[in-house]
């Protein structure tokens, strides 16, 4: 396969995870404001926040509001990041890797995008806002589903699923370290209502609400989150399950088992040195320093995987 | 029906039915024109779905645009397509001859019958090619010849395509759509198969490697990338040859072969099909700015380690003012008459012809030399008299710059419009391979059809559409 294929494959569903991940966030976030009382705009600057972006949003002058945020999100081609910027860029990797990816995973990518390009013509209104990020959501997963069901097990699906893996990985993470500090047992305000709404949120964003209560029931505390977004590997989106199949898909890359990648090694660093342990351990670490780290070692894996398997020279 | 004096080829040009339309008419006559205009939307839809665009030169780097299709077939019937296509295969021979023989001896001016500076001073001659033979002496791999129908038996060749003919995609896209919207139609008229184009590509590059390949020859298209107009098509090519995609930045010279970048490290490539132009195909021996080629690539090819289709140097057999010695280039070569027709053309280079053309510009279509794409071209009987006039200026300015032919009442076919079968004007580019001691024309080819009435431009790029053309068997 071609460098330049490779890098397409992991762009393309880079970017799709990402689409996907940020309207969950707004959706989160939408209903954090519609569940409390009072207005909200300052956790619209988290919501920015945890989807990495904050920062561009303040280089534009603008003042946080829910419909500023919201916008930049959804619909700015200013923002790279915005939902439509995502899946323009999906598709146009889908088309530089047409010749790679099945023709129901590119009518899928394609269709994605040419509805998105209907829903986003205009400025979403509060009204119309479930039904588009539930279309953006289903749409997604439609191009997921193609790809299960329709790609070989080769080369190709490996550099769509790093990818992807990477793409959730680093959204958790981003989660994780914008809210990690509702979750530290120290915060005095634990067991009150407020936490409560800020679990939720946390939990919901990485749609694991139904996941967590399946396993406490009504109990479990900040503790039990950040085990279960953090160690469990059953849950899609742990970090230790993306982490997980990151490691997978890299070793199905490595031409000789005796001589790993760097990329495969480094993964295999941050599994045993970061995911191997009890969420106590974490704990004494530092959720914020831990979650720091993570990303860090993320953000390596990703330039090294595209050095390892010549995306650009 | 039909246009006065106008050849219809459903309806001939006295309004009987012909014969190749017969099964067409009666299924057409019983089907409901409503459903008829949800089944067009419907195939425009997947048209859409499967990302079937181009690009438009000039506008945002991002639109993409549909090529209207509309859904008449566009019917030959078995005996004109036996007599066409050995016209072409005869034609395609020869230019290949040509080719061969312009690089090497250039017997054809010695004995005198093309002007030894239509090929010194032209500028598509391209003189790195000079004494150097392709693998397996195949210059053109692929070409499209483009023909114009004024009457039951008459042909024309209006201009043949030896660099990088586009459309075959849309000749396969619009067989697919056909068959999947109206399977009823197949099962009533026999019509000849042309899905196997992409794996009779594949073979007959495969056939042309050079004698560096080892074992199964390693194919790879190369793209200017996606923003070229006709990327859609390049990929869809690789995509059912089942190869590579490849632009310049994967590529480069090692060890004397041309290779690409792979997730693994370079691989060697024997035949490179590239959908690049001459000019940027290597910016060490010709445009040192070109991003979009492979730096040393000619030096590869003289060597004699690598196959590019269509070989370097192929612009000086279609170049505009070449095509008006195309006769004698046949009957040179072949030692046959020539079986299809040239249109007639002034060479506006020569002085009594231009004389001709400039007091006749209202009745003649005159062309760039080195243009396509229908740009930079004048239609006579359609100008104004402040384009006639501004032509008439640049005509004489650059001369040499133009050929001139007259306007053919080319043949018009029915397309379904709002007030039912409308006739429009319509040209043909039957697609041709070559390999070594191989020609195969696939039977039937791209119909371009001008969707406005009475309009003679069928180009894309300047508002045509395509249907669907039937070679029905013998």
């Amino acid at each position: 396969m071609l460098g330049k294929t490779a890098n397409g494959l992991f762009w393309m569903s880079r970017y799709l995870e990402r689409a996907e991940n940020t309207a969950r966030l707004i959706e989160t976030g939408q209903r954090i404001a519609l569940t409390r009382l009072g207005s909200g705009d300052e956790d619209w600057a988290s919501v920015l926040q945890s989807a990495g972006a904050l920062a561009a949003f303040q280089d534009t002058g603008r003042t946080v509001t829910k419909d500023t945020a919201m916008d930049w999100m959804i619909r700015d081609l200013g923002n790279p990041s915005s939902i439509r910027s995502c899946i323009a860029a999906a598709r146009q990797n889908a088309r530089l890797v047409r010749t790679a990816i099945t023709g129901e995973v590119w009518e899928a990518v394609n269709a994605t995008h040419m509805e998105s390009a209907n829903l986003l013509a205009r400025k979403v209104s509060e009204r119309d806002l479930p039904e588009v990020l539930r279309a953006i959501r289903q749409n997604t997963a439609l191009v997921r589903g193609m790809v299960h069901g329709t790609m070989m097990r080769n080369d190709i699906y490996d550099f769509l699923r790093i990818g992807t893996f990477l793409e959730r990985a680093d959204n958790t993470a981003r989660i994780l370290d914008v809210k990690y500090y509702v979750l530290l047992p120290s915060v005095s305000a634990v067991g009150s209502s407020i936490d409560n709404v800020q679990w939720e949120s946390i939990l919901r964003s990485v749609s694991a609400s139904g996941g967590f209560r399946m396993e406490h029931g009504a109990g479990g505390g900040a503790q039990d989150i950040a085990q279960f977004m953090i160690l469990d590997k059953r849950m899609p989106r742990s970090l230790a399950f993306c982490v997980g199949k990151l490691q997978s898909n890299l070793s199905y890359l490595t031409a000789a088992p005796d001589s790993p990648t760097e990329a495969l090694k480094m993964v295999q660093h941050l599994q045993s040195e970061y995911l191997s342990h009890d969420i106590g351990a974490v704990f004494d670490f530092g959720l914020h320093e831990f979650i720091q780290e993570v990303l860090k070692h993320l953000a390596i894996i990703a330039r090294q995987t595209e050095i390892d398997f010549r995306f650009y020279e | 029906m039909t246009t006065q004096g106008i050849f219809d080829e459903m309806w001939g040009t006295d309004g009987d039915l012909r014969g190749p339309y017969q099964e067409f008419n009666t299924w057409f006559e019983g089907e409901d024109a409503s459903r008829l205009r949800t089944k067009q939307r419907d195939a425009e839809d997947l048209f859409r779905l499967t990302g079937i665009t181009f690009n438009v030169y000039g506008k945002s780097e991002a639109e993409e645009r549909l090529i209207p299709f509309d859904i008449v077939p566009r019917i030959i019937s078995g005996a004109e397509w036996h007599r066409l296509s050995r016209g072409i295969e005869q034609r395609v021979r020869a230019i290949n001859a040509f080719l061969h023989d312009i690089y090497h001896k250039q017997e054809i001016i010695k004995a005198g019958r093309i002007p030894a500076e239509m090929i010194s001073q032209n500028e598509a001659f391209l003189p790195h090619m000079i004494g150097v033979s392709p693998p397996g002496g195949v210059y053109t791999h692929i070409v499209g010849i483009d023909l114009v129908r004024t009457g039951p038996g008459e042909f024309y060749v209006l201009e043949d395509n030896a660099r990088t003919p586009s459309g075959v995609s849309y000749m396969l896209e619009n067989r697919e759509t056909m068959l999947q919207m109206f399977p009823e139609l197949f099962s009533q008229n026999k019509v000849l198969p042309v899905q196997n184009y992409p794996v009779n590509l594949r073979r007959s590059l495969a056939a042309s490697a050079p004698h560096s390949a080892n074992g199964t020859p390693v194919v790879a298209v190369l793209t200017p990338g996606i923003y070229n107009s006709a990327y859609f098509e390049h990929a869809f090519l690789a995509d059912q040859m089942g190869v590579e995609l490849v632009e310049g930045h994967d590529l480069r010279v090692v060890d004397g072969r041309v290779a690409m970048r792979t997730t693994r490290g370079y691989t060697p490539i024997d035949v490179l099909y590239r959908r690049v132009d001459d000019e940027f195909l290597d910016p060490l021996n010709f445009n040192p700015d070109s991003a979009l080629g492979v730096p040393g690539i000619m030096d590869v090819y003289r060597a004699g380690n690598i196959t590019i289709a269509n070989a370097p140097g192929t612009g000086i057999a279609d170049d505009k003012a070449i095509y008006s010695y195309m006769p004698e280039i046949v009957e040179f070569y072949t030692g046959e008459r020539p079986l299809l027709k040239n249109v007639q053309t002034w060479r506006c280079s020569e002085p009594d012809a231009l004389a001709y053309v400039l007091d006749n510009l209202k009745d003649l279509v005159v062309k760039e030399v080195h243009g396509s794409g229908g740009y930079g071209m004048l239609i006579g009987p359609t100008a104004s008299k402040k384009e006639l006039a501004a032509f008439r200026k640049k005509l004489e300015r650059h001369p040499s710059n133009y050929i001139a032919q007259p306007t053919l009442s080319l043949s018009t076919v029915p397309i379904f419009s709002r007030a039912g079968l409308t006739p429009r004007h319509v040209d043909l580019r039957p697609f041709v391979l070559v390999s070594p001691g191989r020609v195969d024309v696939t039977p039937g080819g791209l119909t371009r059809v001008a969707l406005k009435k009475g309009s003679l431009v069928v180009n894309s790029s300047q508002g045509g559409g395509t249907k669907d053309t039937w070679v029905l068997e013998e």
